[in-house]
């Protein structure tokens, strides 16, 4: 036994040990539900990596199904080394190209800005996914992490639209460790992580700060439950902070289930409470 | 004395199969000779519930209380479930069988209801705490929960209690740098520490698999009276184990450190009463 329960270096964890927890929650929750199968979009970031690298470890190859989904304007790398991932881990894939499903919906609004094609686009990449769910009979499985949760940088029902997710309470920093532990590629574990939703978008870029700086400072507000004023005076910046704080405020119906209003005694998650895996 | 730690996976609200799985497996340890097989809490129901609690509950008289009457005519057989009461709330208790009959019911008296977890929307609180007289001399038993009350084990072993029975539904939680979640590592330390201070056999059973994306650990434990860990479970996986309880450790382990025998009891009897009329007047 340790003897020692303090947790020595921010955000360090046990790989081996966070590895089969994962692992052996994909296994439980897919196979529960009668399913045999995952699909996952595999942009070739480190996240859809290490979420197909967990999936085959869960399922074996056989039953985890890669689907790249270039647009016109995506970066060719990105297709590369999703392919690169696909190869290492032996899995199956399908390259089904965006372009013609979404080129109409530009071409009919001229208008629309970057934001809202990257929309379009990251619903449209739903779409795909879930008709590929249906099938195959496999549940889509989802690659965001605790970070992009927390600041709400993804797109509502679209690149968040999934089954499950094993990667969902893991910081960027932590993804990253996880990733490394399980030997993927150097080139996707190193490269800026993108939406590549247009060209040369990085994540950090769009953000305004690093992912480093993120995962330290939510971790502080999140799982050591510093207030902000905490925060600033153990050493960050308070616009940084503060910004931070703000972001998590504001996205947090992206994190939740719509609203419904109440009127009977009986409301759906509300007094109607069951568990997702009702009945499996 | 040969206990068995059945660290199961039960299937959430699956009553039916829960029960036939852990008939099953009496059966087999009847078998092989065991004299007592110990089952998680909730192990024919499954944890995160919710509103099937009012579904799942199963009364004294239920026919598979009666099954599992019958089954222990050759074995004992300890296992948590949801219980209707006579009351007809529902609580999360533990059934002891033994020589044919249900022989004990000890209801879980520390109902979570923090962070992760909501038993005290559905539970109703148990309010005794008590050791009883078993074939195998004197025992405790406490539901998850009721083992991080110090004042629990405290009174069991007062009672009597030479062995402590702990069964969960201990979910994996808080990562750390090197070795175990910080759950498991808890859990760990308060089975050793009550074995120790109390010179008793702590038997920890804890289940696995996952619902709602919630994993238990698993990682049950036998605990001897000097402190010493007599048997590991692993993290995660189901698995049982069959552990000899030598009840002649604890002449051995109380002539060593007799810590036990020295608890002031009454004297702490008469500190509790002063606090109590300090807080709460005469």
């Amino acid at each position: 036994m340790s003897s020692s329960v303090s947790v020595k270096k921010p955000l360090a964890i046990n790989c081996e040990q966070v590895v089969k927890v994962l692992s052996g929650f994909i296994r439980t929750e897919v196979l529960k539900t009668g399913f045999g199968k995952v699909v996952l979009g595999l942009s070739g970031g480190i996240d859809s990596s290490l979420s197909a690298a967990l999936a085959v470890r869960a399922l074996g190859p056989a039953n985890v199904i890669g689907v790249m989904m270039p647009y016109e304007t995506s970066n060719p790398d990105s297709l590369a080394d999703a392919e690169l991932m696909t190869r290492s881990l032996g899995i199956a894939h399908r390259v089904l190209e965006i372009t013609a499903m979404v080129k109409p919906f530009f071409e009919q609004n001229p208008e629309i800005d970057s934001v809202r094609r990257g929309n379009i686009m990251a619903r449209m990449r739903m779409i795909v996914l879930y008709d590929v769910s249906a099938a195959e009979k496999a549940l889509v499985l989802g690659t965001s992490n605790k970070t992009e949760y927390l600041l709400g940088y993804s797109t509502l029902w679209g690149d968040s639209a999934c089954a499950l997710n094993p990667l969902g309470d893991l910081y960027k920093t932590q993804v990253r460790a996880l990733a490394s532990y399980l030997e993927l590629p150097e080139r996707i574990i190193k490269k800026k992580p993108s939406a590549d939703l247009w060209i040369g978008q990085t994540d950090e870029d769009e953000l305004g700060f690093t992912y480093d700086q993120a995962d330290a400072v939510l971790e502080l507000l999140v799982d050591k439950r510093l207030s902000v004023h905490q925060a600033v005076e153990s050493g960050f910046p308070a616009d940084l902070v503060n910004h931070i704080m703000k972001v998590v405020r504001q996205t947090q119906y992206k994190r939740q289930m719509p609203l419904i209003a109440k009127l009977s005694n009986r409301t759906i998650n509300r007094d109607f409470r069951f568990p997702r895996d009702w009945g499996l | 004395m040969l206990v068995r730690l059945a660290q199961i996976a039960p299937r959430l609200g699956n009553t039916e199969y829960n029960f036939e799985h852990c008939r099953k497996m009496v059966g087999e340890a009847a078998g092989d000779g065991v004299d007592l097989i110990v089952f998680p809490e909730l192990a024919l129901t499954g944890y995160l519930l919710k509103d099937m609690v009012a579904q799942v509950g199963l009364s004294t008289w239920d026919g598979k209380i009666q099954e599992l009457s019958r089954l222990s005519g050759n074995i004992s057989i300890l296992l948590g479930l949801v219980e209707q009461g006579e009351d007809h709330f529902f609580y999360n208790s533990a059934f002891y069988f033994e020589a044919g009959a249900l022989a004990e019911r000890r209801r879980k008296g520390h109902l979570p209801t923090y962070g992760m977890f909501d038993e005290g929307r559905y539970f109703t609180q148990g309010n005794r705490v008590e050791a009883f007289s078993s074939r195998f001399g004197r025992v405790g038993v406490m539901i998850c929960e009721d083992a991080w009350h110090p004042i629990n084990p405290y009174i069991l072993c007062q009672d009597g209690a030479q062995i402590l029975f702990i069964i969960s539904n201990s979910p994996v939680r808080g990562m750390t740098e090197t070795g175990d979640f910080l759950s498991v590592q808890n859990w760990q330390l308060i089975c050793r520490s009550y074995a120790l201070l109390y010179s008793c056999f702590v038997i920890y059973v804890n289940r696995v698999g996952c619902e709602d994306g919630v994993s238990f650990s698993g990682c049950s434990q036998v605990v001897g009276p000097h402190g010493d860990v007599l048997e590991s479970l692993p993290f995660l996986e189901e698995a049982v184990a069959t552990v000899k309880i030598d009840l002649n450790e604890l002449p051995k382990a109380r002539i060593h450190s007799p810590v036990l025998r020295d608890e002031k009891f009454l004297s702490s009897i008469h500190e509790l009463k002063r606090i109590r009329e300090k807080t709460f007047g005469h």
